[in-house]
């Protein structure tokens, strides 16, 4: 009895001494280089592996990353920080990357569009989508199943009585998820800092909008005359936003005679240029109403008759205090 | 018998007649797991072909000058265990180092095999039916390659199962299963080829 507790004991300890030193010995041996960098950068990622970075997980983004194959800014949960952290990392600079939410492109809900049917199946937009059935009139607004609640990993989308989703922009990360899942493409990524949202996503034509829904689109053109950038654009019976030339003056949702264009920002009540002017004469030119007037280094004046108050003046001015602008 | 024909008749009645994953039941997880395509099944066969050899061979001298010289047959499936663990990190990092290539291609599967309950199997089966040294070894080899040919088979029928209508109820791992009764049946009819 002794001896076989003995035995037992000294061969698998043996056999186990025996392998742990063969493995060892091979992975010295068989050792493959990994870059370093491929773990540092996981280090730094949020760890979600939600693949919003279009990569299998986090692992796969960061490997990506160290390769040079993926941006620092590659990684649309965690933002800006986690994009300075990589920047770090591998020693570049991290390009300024504006963090997005997502915004819901229509407006029309059950109390603004019009009801068409009663829909009574599967209780997902997809399968509402599939069959060719919404319960409203328009064919291109939500459909109120709330798909993109469910996608959403993040909680930030719930339906609201009106059955229309909203975006909770804290907990947003511009993860992408509702975009690819709401069957009607109601949704975008626009920048955080975007104030103006044209809300309707309907190509049908300007008489059968304002027939069935109380907030579509009408393609007036009214928004795309008044826009002093040009930000505004129609595509096929609608105004469509580019958020990139987009100033978020407020002109256009102030024009929309439907309320189809939401505004958050405030609104410049007054503008007016002071004494600090130096007369560069940077500001006439760019005036999309040439409201601005005044010589070379003279004092310039803004005509208020013409003015559209957006504030592009105020925007292009490299002069503290020259042109001031009440809300 | 003639020992050349005795080994030979061993492998075919390992590959076919006994097979791990179809007559024994041995491995069900990577063949159903790893099913998908015949290219990622061939591979995986061949990883564990590769392993049950080598397992056969270690196992072999562990048992027959470790256990039995010293009457220890109880730490049989202690010591495969280690023994199959080791090995298969062994390999493992020899394929990292030597086929970076074949180490992407195999995945996760590569480690998985550790646990695959067919080379544990294989292993205990060698000392019951108490197999000298090229037996085993033999034993061992047939047994991956019956692995891998269940497993290509399979395979085969899955990719073409991809086309065909399916009813909703049976589509996925249900009619996989089905196929593999259905393919095990058919095996059953080798019984009875050769006799040892």
């Amino acid at each position: 009895m002794q001896s076989t507790f003995l035995y037992s004991v000294l061969s698998m300890g043996g056999l186990g001494a025996l392998l742990a030193l063969g493995l060892g010995v091979a992975s010295k041996k068989f050792h493959v280089e990994r870059d370093p960098k491929i773990d540092e950068v996981n280090e730094a990622l949020p760890g979600a592996n939600c693949g919003a970075c279009g990569y299998a997980g986090c692992d796969a983004f960061a490997e990506a990353v160290a390769n040079g194959d993926a941006p620092v800014t590659g990684c649309p949960v965690g933002g800006e920080s986690v994009a300075e952290r990589l920047a770090e990392i591998m020693g570049s600079e991290a390009e300024e990357s504006e963090e997005q939410v997502a915004q819901v492109l229509c407006k029309g809900g059950t109390k603004e569009t019009a009801k068409a049917a009663e829909y009574e199946g599967i209780e997902t937009c997809t399968a509402a989508s599939v069959a060719g059935i919404s319960e409203k009139r328009c064919s291109y607004g939500c459909l109120g199943l709330g798909d993109c609640a469910h996608v959403c990993p993040f909680d930030a989308i719930t339906m609201n009585t009106n059955g229309l989703p909203e975006v909770d922009p804290d907990k947003c990360t511009a993860c992408n998820k509702c975009v690819e899942k709401c069957p009607h493409d109601l949704f975008v990524l626009a920048p955080v800092s975007g104030e103006n949202h044209i809300r309707c996503s309907s190509h049908d034509g300007g008489k059968f909008v304002r027939g069935i829904c109380e907030v579509g689109c009408i393609a007036c053109t009214q928004c795309v005359r008044v826009c002093p950038v040009d930000a505004i654009e129609m595509q096929d019976n609608l105004a469509v936003l580019d958020y990139e030339k987009c100033i978020n003056c407020g002109l256009c949702a102030e024009k929309c005679p439907t309320n189809t264009i939401d505004f958050y920002g405030e609104k410049i009540e007054h503008i007016e240029i002071t004494d600090d002017c130096v007369g560069c004469t940077r500001c006439a030119p760019e005036c999309p109403v040439d409201a601005i007037s005044g010589e070379l280094k003279e004092k310039h004046i803004i005509d208020q008759e013409k003015c559209i108050k957006c504030g592009i003046c105020y925007d292009v001015c490299k002069v503290d205090g020259a042109i001031k602008k009440e809300y | 018998m003639d020992s050349v024909q005795y080994i030979l008749l061993l492998f075919i009645s390992t590959v076919l007649i006994n097979n791990f994953v179809l007559i024994r039941f041995l491995g069900i997880c990577p063949f159903l797991g790893v099913s998908r395509y015949v290219d990622t099944a061939f591979s995986m066969g061949l990883a564990t072909t590769f392993v049950m050899t080598l397992t056969a061979f270690a196992t072999y001298f562990i048992n027959s000058y470790i256990l039995v010289a010293l009457d220890l047959p109880f730490l049989r499936y202690v010591s495969f265990i280690i023994v199959i663990a080791s090995l298969v990190q062994f390999v493992e990092m020899f394929i990292k180092k030597a086929s970076p290539v074949l180490y992407k291609a195999l995945g996760i599967y590569l480690p998985l095999i550790t646990t695959n309950c067919a080379i544990m199997g294989m292993a205990l089966l060698i000392p019951l039916n108490e197999y000298n040294f090229i037996e085993s070894i033999v034993f061992g080899f047939g047994a991956g390659v019956g692995f891998t040919l269940a497993i290509v088979l399979i395979a085969g029928l899955r990719e073409e199962l991809e086309f065909s209508d399916v009813p909703e109820a049976l589509q996925g791992v249900p009619i996989t299963l089905i196929l593999a009764g259905i393919m095990a049946m058919a095996f059953m009819g080798f019984a009875g080829l050769v006799t040892i």
